[in-house]
């Protein structure tokens, strides 16, 4: 039965996106409603959108009366950032095909993105089933969450003090740790965390995310080539020592 | 505006939609090169420490580490060793989870 077993190990890896999304859903479809969405509406753009945070900052786009080309202009910088995602992930999806690859991205999130490259590093051929089942059950809960948070509205308030908000950095931390293999990823970590806060400092405005990680990676990049031009007449000096 | 809303949410699944697709489209069946494959394999980290810097470090727009206003900070501590110990990711969320409550109910 290796489908239902697929099926399984993609539900069992969606639980941890599923705890965040779900307080996080809630909040945006209660916002939705305060701005003035309908019910149709709000479940739409977390149907066909999904993308947390872009959807969340044009709500406040939208209150404020802003323009069809600001909104969307607006979502698509802060959505920048899943190419790195989507390329990163590419050599691992060759054997999908475009179908298969369209449904994948289409749910491809910060979050997905985060579990699918811990476990892609271990595997090839990653079972189309499992890594569509965590993106599925992801999104559904993101749904859910919103159209739960858009009739419920200020039922769930109280959610900061349960400590649910932090469901999402903590994958993040999580994700990250696991991620660290070598000292070089430490340096490109602590560079891109420093780098990016300090653009945000700068109010480099929606572009800090993918800024920091284009110059988190282009600084492993040359850490690597710079070891390795290092290491030969390294290796030559310490066999001559033995 | 109103009506207009529609319009503008098919507008932005667009625009999410194709930096997400078009990437894997064009890279996955390619051979790439040992640089471009170095460089790509450092975008995890990149990506994951540049999300979360500001939210962990910044606290309304200013850096600070103080234990009473940024917990946020703090109970990254323990989520980080617990993952860097045992590789669960959902033990680590339940100790962030766990920690920033106790944080809040104590501390701030």
């Amino acid at each position: 039965m290796p489908l239902q077993k697929n099926f399984k190990n993609g539900a069992i890896r969606s639980i941890p996106i599923v705890m965040g999304y779900i307080p996080i859903g809630l909040a945006f479809g209660i916002l939705a409603a305060n701005v003035g969405l309908s019910s149709f509406e709000t479940a739409s753009m977390s149907i066909i959108v999904y993308a947390g945070s872009a959807q969340l900052i044009s709500l406040s786009l939208i209150e404020n009366q802003a323009g069809l080309f600001t909104i969307v202009m607006t979502t698509f910088l802060v959505n920048l950032r899943h190419t790195l995602m989507s390329a990163a992930l590419a050599p691992h999806l060759g054997h999908l095909n475009r179908l298969q690859q369209a449904v994948f991205t289409y749910e491809l999130t910060d979050e997905s993105f985060a579990v699918h490259s811990r476990d892609f590093k271990e595997e090839k051929n990653p079972p189309v089933m499992r890594i569509i089942t965590t993106n599925v059950l992801a999104h559904l809960s993101w749904i859910g969450g919103s159209v739960l948070g858009f009739y419920t509205g200020s039922l769930f308030t109280n959610l900061e003090s349960w400590g649910i908000d932090y469901a999402l950095p903590a994958m993040f931390i999580a994700l990250l740790a696991i991620q660290l293999e070598d000292k070089k990823k430490y340096i490109v970590g602590a560079f891109s965390m420093f780098f990016s806060s300090l653009l945000f400092l700068q109010q480099a405005g929606h572009w800090y995310i993918i800024l920091a990680a284009l110059a988190g990676a282009t600084a492993g990049t040359l850490l690597d080539s710079y070891l390795k031009t290092e290491a030969k007449p390294r290796t030559i000096f310490k066999q001559k020592n033995l | 505006m109103q009506s207009k809303i529609i319009i503008v949410i098919l507008l932005m699944a667009l625009v999410t939609f194709l930096p997400r697709f078009l990437p894997l489209l064009f890279l996955s069946k390619r051979k790439l090169s040992p640089l471009a494959k170095s460089w790509l394999s450092y975008v995890p980290v990149a990506v994951l420490s540049a999300l979360l810097g500001p939210a962990l470090f910044l606290k309304d727009g200013q850096f600070n580490l103080t234990l009473s206003s940024n917990p946020y900070f703090w109970a990254a501590l323990p989520t980080f060793a617990v993952a860097l110990r045992t590789r669960n990711m959902f033990l680590a969320v339940l100790t962030g989870i766990g920690s920033i409550a106790l944080l809040r109910m104590f501390v701030s």
